[in-house]
């Protein structure tokens, strides 16, 4: 593993709060994302200082950390959008390298993005399927001729196997609500995410009753054994639905909590670097 | 309120984030209705039009008033067309009218040296097609590897277009029109499919169709529209979004070469000022059709109706006795009304 230099006091940090290892890790299991020793620097500025990471199948990982603590560049590396300096990233113990987001998706991770990256003049199918179109049979798929049919057929049933309630498939996309929207973005992920399903504060623009449609998406993915990793700011939301926390600090993995042993009080120490014994910049 | 201006003035991937409706779950229903109006208000516009124009000179309903009409359609079907492509993309070619009439300055050279050593018509011919389609492409192409690899605005990159390459046929040939051209040429220009349908806009609407079907039934279509929706989900979607704003460029560079065949064809001589300001109205008859400059939104049939509305306009307003010069003035009126309606159709949908 590359070694970083680290600042004072989060070297106690990184042994003591990283250490607990997630108990389904205990009974053998391989994990399904393994991030080793990942480093990334922009410039001078050092954004990720050798983070380790594992999710486990079926889990709800929480991922949390104060503003430019590397909370995006670590998903975004995850993703396939960075590339990191240093370190390793395995996909159910093998070790794979991205060099463009598409990798990433095609071994099944999956990104819910913040923006939620939907294309508003695109119908609901269109955004499922785009960049993965398919294609009628016969001489008519040599010029990309789309089957719209089935895409919006399969669209749909992505949709129901979610719960998500989308009056047509063929409505545009930026003509919906947020929360539909926002369903959208997630059934994607769902639909295409069958190793793990990323989630960049994916209910930041919702309201509280599209919060708790989220939530129960979330669960309801978890519990067909895909893992999701959520990033949120939203502490009581991530402390109802994660089982385990990862608390980043400038660039760090600094705790990595079971939920059942912390408080919200707790993660917000580690987030703050209080319980660190550092100040915060 | 901030004035936001069309992804066609910003180097590519740095457009303002993509319009999307507010939060509400409940739109009230008549604004549905609205959108459906939206759609098909433009064909109500061309059948008024028809219909004044008919009513005030009957000879509008005659056989030449169509073949004048029709005729003087095809290079701004041809030019709308790969326009609508690249504006799909939230792109703009202003270069489209100069590099017809260079492609036809440079086509209709090519075509008269090779008379003058004595080469078959026929193959002539080919040969002059080839030159001009070729030679769009590349410019295009040229245009959309500037507007890709250094990120410059497509605005500026097509107005550069337009300016060198509007001023490169005054130095072939003198500047003076070519008109030892083969046969075959003007047989194009002046033949009609049972005296009603011109060899040329058979053409035109033969292309306007293909590309029709390729931009609402293929994939390459689909990724048009979704590049100028958002371009960075595009992108995250695992679009090369480079690659294809350089095709959808080299398209409306090959349909302006292809527009400059047809009307050296029309009038049987290469004139080195066909073209000009033609642009205008190809961005005119997108626009109308209902195309957003911001990309993601437009319709090839909209287009369609949209090039019809100014070819009418142009016969329209000789045959009820108006100065010509009163056709920029309506155009110009329309392409506002238009933009407005599209405007106020997008705020009553973000409602």
């Amino acid at each position: 593993m590359e070694d970083q230099e680290l600042p004072g006091g989060t070297d106690a940090g990184s042994s003591n709060g990283a250490a607990p290892a997630p108990r389904s890790g205990a009974s053998g299991v391989v994990p399904t994302i393994a991030v080793r020793g990942i480093t990334k620097h922009f410039g001078s500025v050092q954004a990720l200082r050798g983070v380790d990471l594992e999710i486990y199948p079926g889990e709800v990982v929480g991922l949390v950390g104060d503003n430019g603590a590397g909370k995006s560049t670590l998903v975004n590396i995850i993703s396939g959008g960075l590339q990191p300096n240093a370190g390793t990233i395995s996909v159910e113990g093998k070790r794979v390298t991205f060099s463009s987001s598409l990798e990433a998706r095609r071994l099944g991770i999956e990104t819910v993005y913040q923006d939620l990256a939907l294309a508003p003049d695109l119908s609901v199918w269109a955004n499922i399927f785009l960049g993965r179109e398919r294609s009628v049979k016969g001489p008519l798929r040599w010029f990309g001729w789309l089957d719209r049919k089935t895409m919006a057929k399969e669209a749909q049933a992505d949709l129901d196997r979610t719960r998500i309630r989308i009056d047509s498939v063929n409505s545009l996309a930026g003509r919906l609500s947020g929360g539909q929207r926002q369903a959208i973005a997630v059934g994607r992920a769902v639909a295409w995410g069958s190793k793990v399903v990323l989630m960049d504060e994916p209910t930041a623009a919702l309201g509280v009753e599209q919060q708790e449609r989220v939530g129960q998406l979330v669960e309801s993915v978890a519990g067909q054994g895909v893992p999701v990793l959520l990033i949120s700011h939203n502490l009581p939301q991530v402390y109802r639905l994660c089982k385990r926390v990862i608390v980043l600090f400038q660039g760090q993995v600094v705790a990595n909590l079971q939920r059942d042993d912390s408080t919200v009080d707790d993660i917000v120490s580690w987030i703050t670097g209080a319980a660190l014994g550092t100040k915060t910049p | 309120m901030p004035v936001k201006l069309p992804p066609a003035f910003s180097p590519p991937g740095t457009a303002a984030s993509p319009r999307v409706a507010r939060r509400g779950e409940e739109r009230p229903a008549w604004i549905g209705v609205v959108d459906r109006i939206g759609d098909v208000w433009i064909v109500g516009v061309l059948g008024l039009m028809v219909l004044v124009f008919g009513l005030l000179n009957t000879q509008l309903f005659t056989k030449d008033a169509w073949l004048s009409i029709s005729n003087y359609s095809v290079q701004f079907l041809l030019l709308a067309a790969g326009q609508l492509f690249v504006i799909l993309t939230g792109g703009i070619d202003l270069s489209d009218g100069a590099i017809l009439g260079f492609t036809g300055m440079v086509s209709g050279a090519v075509m008269q040296s090779m008379l003058n050593s004595h080469e078959g018509n026929v193959v002539t011919t080919v040969a002059g097609f080839l030159v001009a389609l070729v030679l769009g492409a590349l410019i295009g192409f040229g245009n959309g590897f500037l507007i890709t690899r250094l990120k410059l605005p497509p605005f500026i990159v097509t107005l550069g277009s337009l300016t060198a390459i509007g001023a490169a046929p005054s130095l072939i040939n003198g500047g003076t029109e070519v008109s030892n051209l083969p046969p075959q040429i003007g047989t194009i220009g002046t033949s009609a499919i049972g005296g009603w349908v011109y060899t040329t806009f058979l053409v035109a609407v033969v292309v306007t169709v293909g590309f029709g079907l390729l931009l609402h039934r293929t994939r390459f279509g689909l990724r048009t529209f979704a590049i100028g929706s958002n371009g960075l989900s595009a992108r995250r979607a695992g679009i090369n979004v480079d690659r294809h704003i350089v095709l959808v460029y080299t398209i409306s560079g090959l349909l302006s070469g292809l527009a400059g065949m047809m009307v050296m064809a029309n009038f049987n001589v290469a004139n080195p000022l066909s073209g000009q300001n033609d642009e205008l109205d190809a961005i005119a008859a997108v626009v109308i059709g209902g195309a957003s400059l911001f990309g993601g939104r437009g319709h090839m049939l909209g287009t369609f109706v949209g090039t019809m509305i100014i070819s009418l306009l142009v016969t329209g307003l000789v045959l009820v006795n108006v100065n010509g010069s009163w056709t920029e003035v309506a155009t110009g009126v329309i392409i506002v009304a238009a933009v407005a309606l599209d405007q106020v159709r997008l705020r009553l949908a973000e409602r």
